[in-house]
């Protein structure tokens, strides 16, 4: 195994042309967690650590991009967080205190774990990945970009440098379900975004199918029952309704850490709580 | 790197009562403890372990050919290369060093490979070819008790079967409720990882193993036997110990360390991962108990009958006993006289289970105690209410026939526990971490119900059933300073305070150095079961009272008196008739006393075909009170408050009684809400830290503790084992309080989320 | 590969094989075995060290990532022979049993003060949810960690 530590982005893009399939690595608390258990035996490691343009985040009225190295403390308060309060949500059920430290947006992306904590909120926020390589910078859609458990639609020598997320106006928030209090792996989570500009209300859910799953059923009939461009009405019905509805969006499967009805169940909860909470 | 130390403070005398600080606490505090993953040796090798990815398969070859071939690749060892006994076990030697022919669990180890370097090592055990036949997996305890399941093992499905007749058994009560209760599979999950550093003597003649134990002679004695060794060419040294709660009762690592050692002339080390350790010990027994209570109109027990089913798992470690505590505690701390009670211990192609804090007691307790909340629901009565009619007391007989005559304040436990001040309602935020579901979010207080449970258990102390028990520790005083030798393996309980304390009481000294912890003595048993504070502790006393008379005798002939009246007080020797004071320092000056102790508690006895005899030492008791919020939609519950009052004698430390009594709640609230092997056909699901999940801070409740103390006159400290009461009847008042804000009957635990909020 | 990195204040310089893990270098490379491995998976937090001045867990970490870092561990913190307060307050106030967590659990205690110097109870546990502790049920580390506090420290 060789391991290369660039400093600029260039050079990061440059290593990862000469090593097609090279491990790119940020965090490391999950890739170095395969390596541990030796499910993965990367021959080449490009760390980057040490590429600080891709540790910044810029936020314009009109765009916020968010660097595939920033780590989930600096997304839990701060001016990250007063603009994306749902990506806040989600980075403070990341782990603890060491691995918000050190995971990355970045990380969640390259590895596209169901059970991502940032996932379903790039998903609800309709977020673009930028992935740059030689051939310059090539935005996909998070939709797009994630194709199947631990699958996505980066190319081996490009690198995922940053998410472009439009600013929303509206309440936006994310839960999730674990058996511990801190610090556990999802068995169920809903990220719901409200954004007034566009009339929608939009709903990601992860670890309940092989990618994030949008509930676009579920929003489209919401769209026929409330007018998404002003404040969301505290509808009971409503909320149960869309609940109902976007539960059965998801996929969920049985597994050791929970079933699929549980899964079904939490979905349907979540989402009924997250609308309440949106019209309070 | 050092963990024998020596304390010396003038201000405030460490003694017995006081929250006296460990001798470890500097090295610990500063990284110097040595645990036993800290050895290394010159010109060292590193082992590892090549373990069944089956839970039942025979072995139809295996070619090591290509592991043979890798550069840095030292030895390899299979089953055939055991020069003595081929298998070993606490109580029946049936389980394979390596396995022969067939393979019985997940995880059973086949071979060892030493090699220059731990990847060498990995890629060795990887290069072993083995073709495996799978044989169909026996996991289910019915299958294994029914005579007709063909036996997985020459010494078939079941482990024990034990019954328990006591007075009428056919009496029947005016009110009688039932109950079937599931307790899954719980890890003792010490933090501190299997290590162990082998060095071969010269020509192999013997052999002297560091290793994190919880009992060195018994680890040297099934060590010797399967190395064809006499036991005095096997020396043990403890290497620090990261924690233990009966999962370093059993063998794990040490044979296959010391055969590499032996086998290469070379020190070896060998090391698990978190992964191989979930394999590489037992857990603790998963069970299912059926029990069925009468009572009279009075809310008076009058039988308790039913049945109880434990899994040992593929081999025997400790089943029988395990079942023997399960059995004879299902009575619960209640009176009762009649009683028809049956047990089974199984053999199954899962995981092997033995000790784990509690032993037992814990499956028991968590039956009885959901047993005693039908009982007060079908009378009309409090859970309070219920147990204090029925609370045992010093005098009352065991199903068994044994007469309780240890102190048994089971109704102050119960009184004084109800006593503690419930915690405040929830006053909370939407999303605060505090509600249940913590950081996920996933809760407002109005979604949360409060619920408050009970649970009151009795734990035996030591070892039962004829078990020839004892501890020996050696005291010398020289100079004012006295140094104290045993082989009592302290895993973190705090032993090593305690046994400071005793000499500094006793002897009037501040001075204590304790010596290496090894083979090099006596065995002190094994720190489990409650006992070493009873044994060991014990031992230390009497090893130094043997020191203070002889101490004694000289100053007397010194000063021309009866060596009968002088007592130490403080640090002096006083005459009790007289002016004499003379400090301990000055009067052991140019002396070297030095008395070797042996404690042995009084005998026990096996119970009989109907299982009646006098089979324990003694009991220690303990109340628990648990307030939950729950949010009962998802199912996820936070643990508010414990309360406890706990009997335990004397209070020796009473921070490190605190200590004992709120890391066991936190093991006892594991079991209750998150922790769990899953199994599946003998197919470990989950054994990481990533999904078999403890309890972190955020999980913890408030504790609110109170030692009961009533002076035990069959202890030689008057103070009881602490270790195991705490997690023991923590449990069923969690699951008692979700009961309660939930309305449901739950009968499993760990509690699900699922088993919470989804119809059954 | 050859990295250079300073450790508790000591600039070191180590030829190690690229796969090394932070905490595998500190441990068999400098020998500084106060650096305890709990779980490989970067859950229990016994490794938590410092790096750069903030607390990581060095389990999942190559050492070649931490390469020109300033690295803390547990022996770099008793300055001139006298413990750093959170030692002392583990030590005076029962922070510890088995002593397995220890180390970690005062490295991510002394990163929470620096983030809060006057955290409440509730805040220590929130700050201390990544490391593990098996024996104390937390009651007496949380003690310690506002021991130190209060202390002024």
């Amino acid at each position: 195994m060789s391991v290369y530590m660039p400093t600029t982005v260039d050079q990061a893009v440059a290593l990862l042309a000469q090593n097609p399939g090279a491990c790119l690595l940020t965090g490391g608390t999950d890739t170095m967690v395969e390596v541990n258990f030796n499910h993965l035996k990367p021959g080449t490691v490009i760390g980057l650590r040490l590429v600080s343009s891709l540790r910044e985040y810029t936020i314009t009225p009109q765009l916020i991009q968010i660097g595939a190295g920033v780590p989930y403390a600096r997304m839990e308060t701060g001016p990250l967080a007063e603009a994306l309060p749902a990506l806040a949500a989600a980075a403070r059920t990341v782990g603890s205190p060491q691995i918000r430290a050190a995971g990355t947006l970045g990380g969640n992306l390259g590895t596209c774990s169901p059970a991502g904590d940032g996932l379903p909120v790039l998903a609800a926020l309709d977020a673009v990945v930028n992935l740059r390589s030689p051939r310059g910078i090539r935005g996909v859609p998070f939709q797009d970009f994630m194709v199947g458990v631990k699958r996505n639609s980066r190319v081996s020598d490009e690198l995922i440098e940053s998410v472009s997320i439009a600013p929303t106006s509206g309440y936006q928030d994310y839960a999730k379900v674990g058996v511990r209090n801190a610090m556990v792996i999802s068995v169920a989570s809903v990220c719901l975004v409200h954004d007034r500009h566009t009339a929608s209300v939009r709903v990601a859910l992860g670890a309940v199918g092989p990618t994030i799953i949008r509930a676009r059923e579920a929003e489209a009939w919401l769209a026929t029952q409330v007018d998404a461009s002003t404040s969301l009405p505290p509808d009971e019905a409503v909320a149960i309704e869309f609940a109902r509805r976007v539960a059965a969006e998801a996929r969920p499967i049985d597994d050791h850490r929970s079933t699929a009805d549980y899964r079904r169940h939490a979905i349907q909860t979540l989402t009924r709580r997250l609308y309440l909470r949106s019209t309070k | 790197m050092k963990n024998s130390s020596t304390t010396t403070r003038s201000q405030s005398r460490e003694v017995l009562g006081t929250s006296a600080l460990r001798p470890d606490g500097v090295a610990k505090t500063q990284g110097d403890f040595a645990f036993s993953s800290d050895f290394q040796a010159e010109n060292m090798l590193w082992g590892a372990t090549l373990r069944s990815p089956h839970p039942h398969a025979r072995i139809v070859s295996i070619d090591p050919t290509d592991a043979w071939r890798i550069p840095g690749v030292e030895t390899i060892i299979f089953a055939d290369d055991v020069p003595g006994q081929a298998t070993y076990g606490l109580i029946a030697s049936d389980q394979p060093v390596f396995a022969q022919n067939v393979v019985r669990y997940m995880g059973e180890p086949i071979a060892a490979v030493a090699a220059d370097h731990p990847e060498t090592c990995r890629r060795a055990l990887a290069a072993i070819k083995i073709v495996y036949e799978e044989l169909p997996v026996l996991f289910d305890m019915d299958l294994a008790i029914d005579p007709s399941t063909p036996p997985i093992h020459p010494d078939g499905n079941v482990f024990r079967h034990q019954r328990i007749i006591s007075g009428d058994p056919d009496i029947v009560g005016d009110v009688i409720v039932e109950g079937t209760y599931d307790i899954g599979m719980q890890d003792q999950a010490f933090l501190g990882l299997e290590a162990a550093l082998a060095y071969p003597d010269p020509g192999g003649a013997g052999v002297e193993l560091v290793v994190a134990t919880q009992w060195l002679h018994e680890d040297r004695k099934q060590i010797a036997d399967c190395l064809g060794m006499a036991p005095e060419k096997v020396r043990l040294v403890l290497g620090g110990v990261g924690g233990a709660f009966g999962a370093r009762e059993d063998i794990s690592l040490q044979v296959h360390t010391c055969l590499l050692a032996l086998r290469t002339g070379r020190p070896v080390k060998v090391q698990y991962s978190r992964e191989e350790s979930f394999f590489g010990h037992v857990h603790r027994h998963p069970g299912r108990i059926h029990l069925r209570h009468h009572a009279d109109r009075n809310g008076k027990l009058l039988k308790v009958e039913g049945w109880m089913k434990l899994d040992g798992g593929a081999y025997a470690s400790t089943s029988s006993a395990v079942l023997l505590n399960g059995i004879t505690h299902l009575q619960g701390p209640y009176a009762c006289d009649n009683s028809r009670l049956e047990a089974w211990a199984t053999r199954t192609n899962n995981p092997p289970c033995g000790a784990m804090r509690g032993f037992g007691v814990v499956q028991a307790c968590f039956a009885h105690e959901g047993q005693m909340d039908k009982l007060a629901v079908a009378l009309g009565l409090s859970p309070v209410e219920v147990r204090l009619r029925n609370a045992m007391k010093t005098g009352d007989k065991l199903f068994t026939g044994q007469v309780v005559d240890s102190v048994a304040p089971v109704a102050r436990c119960i009184r004084e526990t109800d006593a503690i001040p419930l915690p405040a309602e929830p006053a909370y935020g939407t999303g605060s971490l505090e509600l249940p579901g913590g950081s996920g979010r996933t809760s407002d207080p109005s979604h949360i119900r409060r619920g408050i449970g009970w649970g009151v258990s009795i734990k035996n102390l030591m070892y039962s059933e004829g078990f020839d028990d004892s501890a020996e520790a050696r005291c010398t005083l020289a100079d004012g300073v006295a140094t104290l030798k045993f082989a009592t393996a302290e895993v973190g309980q705090g032993f090593v305070v305690l046994a400071q304390q005793i000499a500094r009481t006793i002897l009037g000294v501040d001075t204590v150095v304790l010596d290496a912890i090894d083979t090099q003595i006596g065995s002190a048993g094994s720190t489990s079961a409650s006992r070493q504070t009873w044994m060991s502790g014990g031992a230390v006393d009497g090893a130094c009272r043997l020191v203070r008379e002889r101490l004694f005798e000289q100053v007397a002939h010194v000063h021309n008196l009866n060596p009968l009246q002088l007592a130490v007080e403080g640090t002096d020797i006083v005459d009790t008739l007289g002016p004499l004071r003379v400090p301990v320092s000055e009067a052991s000056k140019g002396l070297r006393i030095e008395e070797t102790f042996l404690h042995r508690h009084r005998p026990t006895e096996e119970l009989d075909e109907n299982g009646q005899g006098n089979c324990h030492v003694a009991f220690a008791f303990v109340a628990h009170r648990a307030v939950v919020d729950v949010d009962t939609e998802l199912g996820l519950v936070k643990v508010v408050q414990i309360a406890t009052a706990q009997d335990v004698g004397q209070v020796l430390n009473p921070l490190t009684l605190l200590g004992q009594i709120e890391g066991g709640i936190a093991q006892g609230l594991g079991l209750a809400v998150m922790e769990e092997i899953v199994v599946d056909r003998g197919v470990v699901k989950n054994p990481s830290f990533t999904d078999y999940l403890l309890p972190t801070a955020l999980d913890a409740p408030d504790v609110v503790a109170i030692p009961i103390e009533e002076y035990e006159p069959l202890a030689p400290l008057g103070a009881k084992g602490v270790g195991e009461p705490p997690c023991i009847s923590v449990t069923p008042a969690i699951v008692a309080a979700i009961r309660n804000a939930t309305g449901r009957d739950i009968t499993r635990t760990p509690v699900r989320p699922q088993d919470i909020c989804l119809p059954t | 590969m050859k990295i250079s990195l300073t450790v508790n204040g000591e600039l070191r310089e180590s030829e190690i094989e690229p796969r090394t893990l932070l905490v595998q270098y500190l441990r068999e490379n400098l020998a500084l075995t106060g650096t305890n491995i709990g779980c490989d998976t970067s859950s229990c937090g016994a490794c938590s060290m410092h790096l750069n001045g903030e607390a990581v867990k060095s389990c999942t970490i190559l050492a070649a990532q931490a390469d020109g870092c300033n690295i803390t561990t547990i022996e770099g913190l008793a300055k001139g022979g006298k413990m750093h307060p959170m030692q002392e307050a583990f030590m005076q106030n029962h922070g510890l049993q088995c002593g397995y967590c220890t180390p970690g659990m005062v490295m991510a205690a002394i990163s929470l003060l620096e983030e809060n110097a006057n955290p409440t109870e509730d805040e220590v546990r929130v700050g201390l949810e990544g490391n593990l502790c098996r024996c104390t049920g937390y009651h007496n580390i949380i003690q310690s960690v506002l021991a130190c506090a209060k202390g002024g420290n």
